[in-house]
């Protein structure tokens, strides 16, 4: 090989530069490509001071006058005062929407078609305040707010509008029936897309709702309240009832309500499992997750780092479907692990409303605490820590994306849900090892798969026991696909023709 | 039309006061004060009981687990009656150490049942069938001893549980074209949705309905690759344990089905709690919904899928609610690029 | 020995050998890929940033005409807009290069002299490289006696499409060995051009990368710009992947050039975005990242006036070269 410069030894000297020409040079050596701040503005969701009760078409104060703030979990700001619901408020809710409920199922389902059409489009009118919205109240990036939630919440509000007409075609009998009266209880993690994954197959099958907000992220329900209001929703087909755990306790007992749905976490759905057993009400549950994201020696690297980046650190990690668990073949650890460190640098966290923020505010200081706690029996468990080197704002709740290597199954990190920036890594050697490790959890809700070989990703996928499976992708959703768990991670689908199931009288 | 119990061949029974309470473990020695032989088991042809040259070979029935058939663990047995009260058999009364052996059983037999081709299933399933049939004149003698029908209609039941097994089984090819989907994903993506088995069920059999029930409870469970631990109807559990000896002969894999006789309430605590078992069909604890209640709480624990009880007429028509509810959806994304 | 050589030395001994390398090397995955090119393009590049940016921009232009109908005149009006890309405000900053064909290169070369913009050439029977290797070695060494910079070629993709890899690598070495020049006098760099809308895979560009980095590349470049598929920000996005792969294992930091169909200053951030958040600063630089275009400084040039004086400007207000 002929010598050239651009062949040495030393990893800095190189090609030999072509030095930049002009009048003058060109831009000074900056160390990087800094991004200016780029912020969406906040003026584009106006919060009012306050907000009430949504029960049969009005806001209305709590029963017992109780309220309770809302945050901005990055400025630790209160953004508005929420009415606090009790037991009256879920009384009159309920019965709201039992009264709605006959003229509502019994409207033609092209009608009830329509409303869901029209709610689908205000949505997208409204997308760019309610994303803004959306992240003032959660902390999440405005990147995913915007690029995620926004088009996912209208996607499926205009997938399950078209099922309302065409109910008697989807596997379901002849002339299927709504249940009734829905109660349905979210989480803060995707606070107005799991509205619409409660919400829009719901009113499609003709169940009228009462809906409970989780307690740290409430505004984006009663901003589509407003929603509903404009679409000329008939009153106590959607009401809306924020409060805490308490709330929904309410709503979960009240004997008018013929199905509850929740999205939350595992304890918390078997107590409503509990409450429910023996009274015949309905009940789908999507609960927590620990998903193994598996990674062979023969996987798309780049893709695969991408895929652990997106699996874990979307929305701050606290997604119940994440990719939690990193199953890596020992052959390619190193290279893999050397390369996921390398991209994690490259993470912006921070403002959650500055468009170039990657990762935003964890959601409440109890679930900062959480994800300290277990990250803290991590290390005392002997798992070796690595953050991201990366300023943290002072104010509001952060925490640094993390990952820990020396993981092995008796590890709490690699059994708990962190629900947060927290990747836990261990090593396989064998496919049936990592099918087996991969499934050594009460869990089933996700698993991630990443080789190039076809026939070991149907044999994997074959063999995990996941509701949702994502070969060489991650967190992808999409309304006409199902999603749920097997297991502790809940049953029921939501999205797709078998979301419908939930709120029809199958049986 | 053999088979037939001889009710009116049977000495009239002494007092109502005299007959044991129903279901209460007792003595053999009852036998002599019912006036009750062996003769009158609804499995001796007529001919050998009145001939009575030669004494009958009586079978002890026993629990069916993990392919054997064991005794009860615990030696218990209990009576089992006839809808008359006049004594049929000594059932094993199964006890939470074998609910939790059948548990163990089902769990191992779960990969290769599960995993096994759809055909396969089929194959083996309809093969069940075949054996049904062979044996239909002793399922209809102890369906009408069991539930006190008529011969013609115990054997119309028997066929119908006969035809009920060939339509589940070949269900078991079919089942994830109806309840699965290719999803039409905004995305350049492969999405597809298929069902697959829940895992282990445990399966309480309705009371009424002693082998029809039994098959319409059963054979939904198995077919789609569930593995099953099934507590019969405690009254009448005979055609139950007969039809573990009909599996066992039928090419099923040990373990697919377990079958256990005894108090329903006292099997069905420790199987709705249990935390290896992904399902439960609460059929059996229809008539006492306190149990029901207390049992779905239990099953709480590890959120298991719970097929509530409900008003069967198992008589009626079949559908595919029972097939469809003991399936979990999985749902896999791929990409789609060059 | 060079480090390139010792990392891999046996890799090009043999066809079998360079074949087993590139097809051992880890696949793409193109939904993923792009994915998050498609990610990177959200970035939201403002103010401050945004000026840096365009800056950076202008000075890694490679201000390009490859017509059959150039002429002398074409090629001086180029060059002295890349010298004074707008007359109205001299601290612009003045483009990377100036790329024309063999024979146009004394011309460009006399235009541009005392500056230190380069002359770039097209080579070895551009665009599709279809003429015998004596004839595209010596179309190289005619551009490099006419004193250019630096020489663009192009690979053979009929080759490399029916896998004779060991003669696509060293065909780039003997162009590379006619890019020496004698006496001390520097070399001319060697840009190797795949015409990624040719090799039609993400899987080829990777390899096609490796290829001429192992051959011996200062740069790769997208695209001749003469097919319907130029520089994508995902093949793109690969080619800086396996840049930064290659300085990984070998220490050589090979350049990155985009080309064709890069028109607007949005465009062009992307593809800067691109480079920061794959190699980094040290690869924003001239040195090290080009864009091939024509139309592209124009759009920047506008683009930096909005900066400077918060009004949109409009065609009449650059030159038109």
């Amino acid at each position: 090989m002929t010598e050239q410069p651009t062949a040495t030894t030393t990893p800095t000297t190189t090609a030999t530069p072509i030095t930049p020409a002009g009048p003058r040079s060109a831009p000074g050596p900056l160390p990087g490509f800094a991004y200016a701040p780029a912020p969406e503005s906040r003026d584009l969701a106006e919060i009012a001071p306050s907000y009430g009760l949504y029960i049969g078409g009005e806001f209305r104060e709590a029963h017992n006058g109780k309220s309770f703030t809302t945050l901005d979990p990055s400025s630790e700001e209160p953004l508005s005062e929420v009415a606090y619901g009790g037991a009256e408020d879920v009384d009159a809710a309920v019965r709201a929407a039992r009264d709605a409920f006959p003229a509502w199922a019994g409207l033609p389902g092209a009608e009830r078609a329509k409303y869901l059409f029209r709610i689908a489009r205000i949505i997208q009118e409204r997308s760019r305040e309610l994303a803004v919205l959306e992240t003032r109240d959660n902390g999440k990036p405005i990147r995913e707010s915007r690029d995620t939630d926004l088009p996912l919440v209208a996607a499926h509000f205009f997938y399950y509008a078209g099922w309302a007409d065409k109910l008697a075609h989807a596997g379901f009998g002849t002339d299927p029936k709504p249940l009734g009266v829905a109660g349905q209880v979210i989480p803060w993690n995707f606070p107005l897309l799991m509205l619409a994954w409660k919400v829009a197959p719901a009113l499609a099958c003709g169940n009228t709702v009462v809906l409970k907000p989780a307690e740290t992220t409430p505004l984006s329900a009663l901003f589509f309240a407003d929603i509903c209001r404009q679409a000329g929703l008939p009153a106590g087909v959607v009401n809306i009832v924020t409060g805490d755990g308490t709330t929904g306790a309410h709503l979960v007992a009240h004997p008018g309500v013929d199905k509850i749905a929740f999205t939350g976490s595992t304890a918390v759905g078997k107590e409503i499992a509990r409450t429910v057993a023996g009274t015949g009400k309905r009940l789908t549950l999507e609960l927590g997750g620990k998903g193994a994201n598996i990674v062979f020696d023969d996987a798309p690297l780049d893709q695969a780092v991408e895929g652990i980046v997106g699996g874990i650190f979307f929305n701050q990690g606290q997604v119940c479907c994440a990719g939690s668990r990193l199953l890596v073949q020992e052959s390619v650890q190193e290279e893999l692990l050397a390369a996921l460190k390398r991209r994690l640098t490259t993470l912006r966290v921070g403002d959650p409303l500055d468009k170039n923020t990657d990762i935003g505010a964890i959601n409440s200081a109890e679930q900062l605490a959480r994800i300290a706690s277990l990250t803290e029996a991590g290390e005392a468990e002997g798992a070796e820590r690595w953050s991201v080197p990366c300023e943290l704002p002072s104010d509001g709740y952060w925490f640094a994306p993390t990952l820990f290597t020396g993981v092995s199954q008796a590890h709490r990190i690699a059994q708990e849900e962190i629900f947060g920036p927290v990747l836990s890594v261990l090593t396989f050697r064998t496919p049936e090892e990592a099918v087996a490790k991969a499934n050594n959890t009460p869990y089933g809700l996700s698993a991630g798969i990443w080789t190039e070989k076809g026939s070991r990703i149907l044999w994997m996928a074959d063999r995990l026991r996941a509701g949702v499976v994502w070969a060489n992708t991650f967190n992808r959703f999409d309304p006409a696909s199902p999603f749920g768990g097997y297991q502790e991670s809940g049953f029921g689908r939501e999205g797709g023709r078998h979301g419908l199931e939930a709120y029809l009288d199958v049986r | 039309m053999s088979g037939k119990p001889q009710k009116a061949q049977k000495p009239q029974k002494p007092q109502k006061s005299q007959k044991p309470p129903k279901g209460s473990t007792q003595d053999r020695h009852d036998e002599q004060q019912t006036g009750r032989t062996g003769q009158d088991r609804p499995d001796r042809p007529r001919e050998e009981r009145t001939t009575a040259v030669r004494l009958n070979v009586f079978r002890t029935y026993k629990l069916f687990i993990g392919g054997a058939f064991p005794r009860s663990e615990s030696g218990r047995v209990y009576q089992v009656t006839d809808t008359a009260g006049d004594w049929l058999a000594n059932a094993p009364r199964a006890s939470r150490k074998d609910a939790r052996d059948a548990v163990v059983a089902a769990r191992k037999a779960f990969p290769r049942w599960s995993g096994a081709t759809a055909y396969n299933r089929g194959q083996i399933l309809y093969r069940v069938a075949e054996m049904l049939q062979g044996r239909r004149e002793q399922f209809a003698a102890e369906v009408a001893a069991a539930e006190g029908l008529p011969p013609g209609t115990a054997a119309a039941r028997v066929d119908a549980a006969v035809d009920r097994w060939v339509w589940y089984a070949g269900w078991s090819d079919k089942v994830a074209q109806i309840a699965g989907a290719a999803n039409p994903v905004a995305g350049p993506y492969f999405n597809l949705s298929t069902p697959e088995p829940t895992g282990v069920v445990a399966v309480l059999a309705p009371p009424e309905s002693s082998l029809l029930g039994l098959v319409s409870v059963l054979a939904p469970v198995i077919a789609t690759g569930n593995t099953a631990v099934v507590v019969a109807a405690e009254p009448a559990p005979l055609p139950a344990l007969s039809l573990g000896e009909v599996l066992a002969t039928s090419d099923v894999p040990g373990g697919v089905v377990n079958v256990l006789s005894g108090r329903t309430a006292e099997l069905a605590g420790p199987l709705a709690a249990h935390q290896d078992v992904n399902a439960i069909d609460l059929t059996g604890a229809g008539p006492d919904p306190a149990l029901a209640r207390e049992l779905e709480k239990a099953a709480a624990e590890n959120l298991k899928r719970v097929f509530r009880p409900r008003a069967e007429d198992w008589t009626a028509g079949q559908s595919t609610d029972r097939l469809l509810a003991f399936l979990e959806t999985k749902t896999v994304w791929h990409p789609m690029g060059v | 020995m060079p480090q390139t050589a010792s990392a891999f030395a046996d890799v090009a001994a043999s066809d079998a050998a360079l074949r087993r390398f590139l097809h051992g090397l880890p696949g793409v995955d193109a939904v993923g890929l792009q994915a998050r090119a498609a990610a990177l393009a959200t970035r939201s590049i403002k103010t401050t940033a945004k000026a840096y940016a365009i800056d950076l921009a202008i000075s890694m232009v490679d201000l390009t005409t490859l017509e059959g109908a150039d002429t002398a005149g074409k090629v001086r009006s180029l060059c002295a807009k890349g010298r004074v890309p707008d007359p109205a405000d001299r601290s612009t900053p003045r483009v990377a290069a100036v790329c024309v064909y063999p024979d146009m290169v004394p011309v460009a070369r006399q235009a541009l002299a005392g500056t230190e913009i380069k002359v770039a050439s097209v080579a070895t029977a551009f665009p599709s490289g279809r003429a015998a290797l004596p004839v595209r070695l010596a179309d190289t060494r005619d551009a490099v006696a006419a004193g250019a910079d630096e020489i663009d070629m192009v690979i053979d993709r009929g080759a490399f499409l029916s896998g004779r890899y060991l003669q696509v690598h060293d065909e780039i070495r003997a162009v590379k060995a006619e890019c020496a020049r004698p006496g001390g006098e520097p070399d001319a760099h060697l840009k190797v051009i795949f015409e990624n809308g040719e090799l039609a895979t993400y899987d080829n560009i990777r390899r096609a990368s490796w290829l001429a980095m192992l051959a011996g590349a200062d740069f790769i470049k997208t695209s001749t710009g003469k097919v319907a598929v130029n520089a994508t920000l995902p093949g793109t996005l690969l080619m800086l992947e396996a840049v930064r792969d290659f300085h990984a294992a070998t220490g050589t930091r090979v350049g990155v050039k985009p080309a064709g169909g890069i028109r607007t200053t949005k465009d062009a951030i992307r593809y800067l975005v691109l480079v920061n958040e794959t190699l980094g600063a040290d690869w924003l630089s001239p040195d090290r990242f080009r864009f091939g275009a024509s139309s592209l400084l124009n759009d920047l040039l506008m683009q930096r006036q909005k900066l400077s004086s918060g009004r949109y400007s409009g065609p009449d207000y650059v030159t038109v070269d």
